[in-house]
């Protein structure tokens, strides 16, 4: 794709962020929970304030890359079905979220949930709400798979020498 | 070929959809199957129908299941047919399948590799008996057992002969400049076709048929003496950089399972003798796929690697021409559409020919 | 590699599925009666100078796979970029689809297609002043049965005389939206004009 002009880096008072491991982190963990166990972390915190969409939830695609030979020249796999939405909150605050799948309540929310916690005055206590349990969750999620993967593991004894 | 425009038939086919639906039913007693119940239950048709649709969406392949009572191909046909209505965002960074969370990785090459042999759920051991006991109502199975998983990595076995300069290294372009590859799906099939437009047609192509010519090459069919390097199964994270941010974001994980066959080499001109790779790569839990993609992938690297190539699996024409099951459908199904006018010319045609032969039989 | 963008302040499409599919029937409306003015809800927030039919057709058309040339400013560039996702395009030549809210570049300079493949021509869009039937060019051609009129305030001097020359390379060429405001009407490159 030729690159676009035009368009200078940053300059929205984000780039702080832009980047920043923290945000990638809470967007990946968004992108992993379903919309049920997003709103039930929301549950019993204030309301979210009101937002407005910047752009709509939208389902589209993202091409998949393998590499040939697994670590050679990138092809074509397949695609994925992917739903983007951005946001803007009234205090300016801008949220992004493209999450696998085609719930569009889930990508909403998470991008919500993006402009709040770029907040340093609300991003703790939504982190210790909302994504630490989440990704809580999803780290037992995995590790359970790997205990059961673990299981599976043969275990080689050697039978006597035969001559 | 000619083709006659011919309207009539609404009705009827109002009547056989109406038909179609019913038959898609089943008896009205037995409970209607939901499409979670199919994305859950027949996990391994909704991957099959997911990686020969190119689209990575299980309730989407568990719908497309239902709706075509249980045809694989024509579901994959529905699902590229939904694909189509749905715009391109960007594409991901290539998968780091080394990274995969392993839910299974076994080899035949080596016993005692690090991270070990990890079977998962797998039919490998199972005695092909039937089991009675499904067609009653079960109970849910009890869990199955866990083990204190170790942290240690799980290298590839590729990577282990690479140590020693055995296995042929891949073609890798530098970062940044890393080339964009072809893709099938905005430019038309085009020859000789480079070895990453062949993996995405493979990876797309119908089971059966990467099956069939895998097995060829291990017949004789090809010069294959291919070993299981390495097979692996399991969750791998996506990510993608939207130009909105302008950094890399995961958007969630998909199922992969991945193969890479060793196969040897007898060396040329320019490269000693080593061992080269067949490389399969699909989408959720389809190791024999996997398996047959490898098989053919290496196969048809025949030309390149200056060994003759004179078998079916390894004439890409061949292959990568035919191994698509939606547009293979396509043209054999065509076939019973109205054919009249042809048909009309065909029977002129031997009319008159039978017509000329018995009268010379006659005189 | 990509470099963030700046922040898009303004919103698209309020649905930007429907909105699209309507502005695409309008489009194909147009496309198949040259000539003919078709309206389309306008997205509520296109920066200037974009009008809200060309906006509208900019989201609809445009896509990752299709470089787009404007010459609107940076605003608008970034809008386009963030909504419809597209590349932006440094010469006119390279361009699927061209927005010109002034003077357009020379059509001859845009991607016409080849014989094997016209349709990887480029599309022009082109914000005039206003648009209305029943007087100005005399249009003719595929589309029309004897004859369709539209006045056309403010297109560029001497475009007559460039349609025709674009005409004349069919079945290469450049197809063109005219549009002021939330209207649009459409010349496909089959189309003869006189200027009336």
């Amino acid at each position: 794709m030729s690159e676009a002009t035009g368009t200078g880096p940053g300059g929205d008072g984000q780039q702080g962020l832009a980047g920043d491991p923290a945000r990638r982190r809470w967007m990946g963990v968004l992108a992993r929970a379903s919309a049920a166990e997003i709103a039930a972390r929301l549950d019993g915190l204030p309301p979210l304030p009101a937002h407005r969409r910047l752009r709509a939830p939208e389902t589209g695609l993202v091409m998949l890359r393998g590499r040939q030979g697994g670590d050679g020249q990138p092809f074509n796999l397949g695609e994925m079905t992917v739903t983007r939405c951005s946001v803007t909150l009234p205090d300016g605050a801008t949220g992004h979220a493209y999450v696998a799948g085609r719930d569009r309540r889930q990508a909403e929310l998470a991008a919500v949930l993006d402009a709040l916690l770029q907040d340093p005055a609300r991003r703790p206590a939504l982190l210790a709400a909302v994504i630490e349990p989440l990704a809580e969750a999803q780290a037992a999620r995995a590790a359970r798979q790997a205990a059961r993967a673990a299981a599976t593991r043969v275990q080689f004894f050697t039978m006597a020498t035969m001559r | 070929m000619a083709y006659v425009a011919v309207k009539g038939g609404e009705r009827a086919i109002e009547a056989a959809h109406a038909w179609l639906a019913e038959a898609r039913r089943g008896e009205p007693a037995v409970p209607e199957l939901g499409v979670d119940q199919v994305e859950e239950q027949l996990g391994l048709a909704v991957d099959r129908v997911m990686a020969e649709g190119a689209c990575y969406d299980r309730g989407l392949a568990a719908l497309a299941i239902k709706q075509a009572r249980g045809d694989l191909i024509e579901a994959a046909f529905l699902l590229r047919a939904y694909r189509t209505t749905l715009p391109r965002f960007v594409a991901g960074a290539p998968l780091d399948t080394g990274a995969m969370r392993i839910r299974r990785r076994i080899s035949a090459t080596y016993k005692d590799l690090p991270g070990g042999q990890v079977l998962g759920p797998t039919f490998d051991y199972t005695h092909r008996l039937l089991d009675f006991a499904l067609a009653a109502e079960g109970e849910a199975p009890p869990p199955p057992p866990e083990a204190p998983a170790e942290a240690e990595r799980m290298p590839r076995v590729t990577g282990i002969l690479a140590q020693e300069g055995l296995m042929q290294p891949e073609a890798r372009g530098e970062a940044p400049a890393e080339a964009e590859p072809p893709d099938l799906t905005r430019e038309p099939l085009a020859f000789p076709a480079a070895r990453p437009l062949r993996l995405q047609s493979l990876a797309r192509g119908d089971e059966g048929f990467l099956l069939a010519l895998g097995y060829s090459t291990q017949r004789g069919y090809g010069n294959a003496h291919p070993f299981v390097g390495e097979i692996r199964m399991g969750e791998v994270a996506v990510e993608i950089t939207p130009p909105e941010l302008g950094f890399p974001i995961e958007i969630g994980e998909v199922t992969l399972t991945e193969c890479q066959m060793v196969n040897q080499f007898a060396g040329s001109k320019t490269e000693p003798p080593q061992f080269t790779r067949g490389y399969g790569l699909t989408f959720g839990h389809a190791e024999r796929k996997a398996m047959a993609m490898a098989l053919v992938d290496r196969a048809l690297r025949a030309r390149e690697l200056g060994e003759e190539a004179t078998a079916p699996a390894e004439s890409e024409e061949f292959v990568l021409y035919h191994c698509d099951n939606v547009e293979a459908t396509g043209f054999v199904e065509h076939l019973k559409l109205p054919h009249y006018v042809d048909f009309q010319s065909e029977l002129e045609k031997i009319r008159q020919l039978r017509a000329t032969a018995l009268r010379e039989a006659a005189e | 590699m990509t470099r963030p963008m700046r922040m898009p302040l303004a919103a698209g499409f309020a649905d930007p599925v429907l909105d699209a599919q309507c502005c695409f029937r309008a489009a194909l409306e147009a496309m198949a009666r040259p000539g003919r003015v078709q309206r389309v809800a306008a997205p509520p927030e296109a920066p200037p100078p974009l009008g809200g039919a060309a906006a509208a057709l900019l989201l609809t058309l445009a896509d990752a796979g299709t470089p787009v040339w404007l010459d609107a400013g940076p605003a608008a560039e970034a809008w386009l970029r963030f909504h419809a996702g597209c590349p932006i395009a440094a010469m006119p030549g390279e361009a699927a689809f061209l927005l010109a809210t002034g003077a357009p570049p020379p059509l001859a300079r845009l991607a016409a297609g080849s014989e094997e493949e016209p349709h990887r021509s480029a599309t022009l869009i082109l914000q005039v002043a206003s648009l209305a039937e029943g007087d100005g060019w005399r249009l003719s051609g595929p589309g029309i049965e004897r004859e369709h009129r539209l006045r056309v305030e403010g297109s560029p001097p001497g475009f007559a005389a460039e349609w025709a020359a674009n005409h004349a390379r069919i079945p290469q060429g450049v197809d063109l939206f005219l549009c002021a405001g939330d209207r649009l009407a459409a010349l496909p490159r089959s189309t003869t004009l006189i200027p009336g």
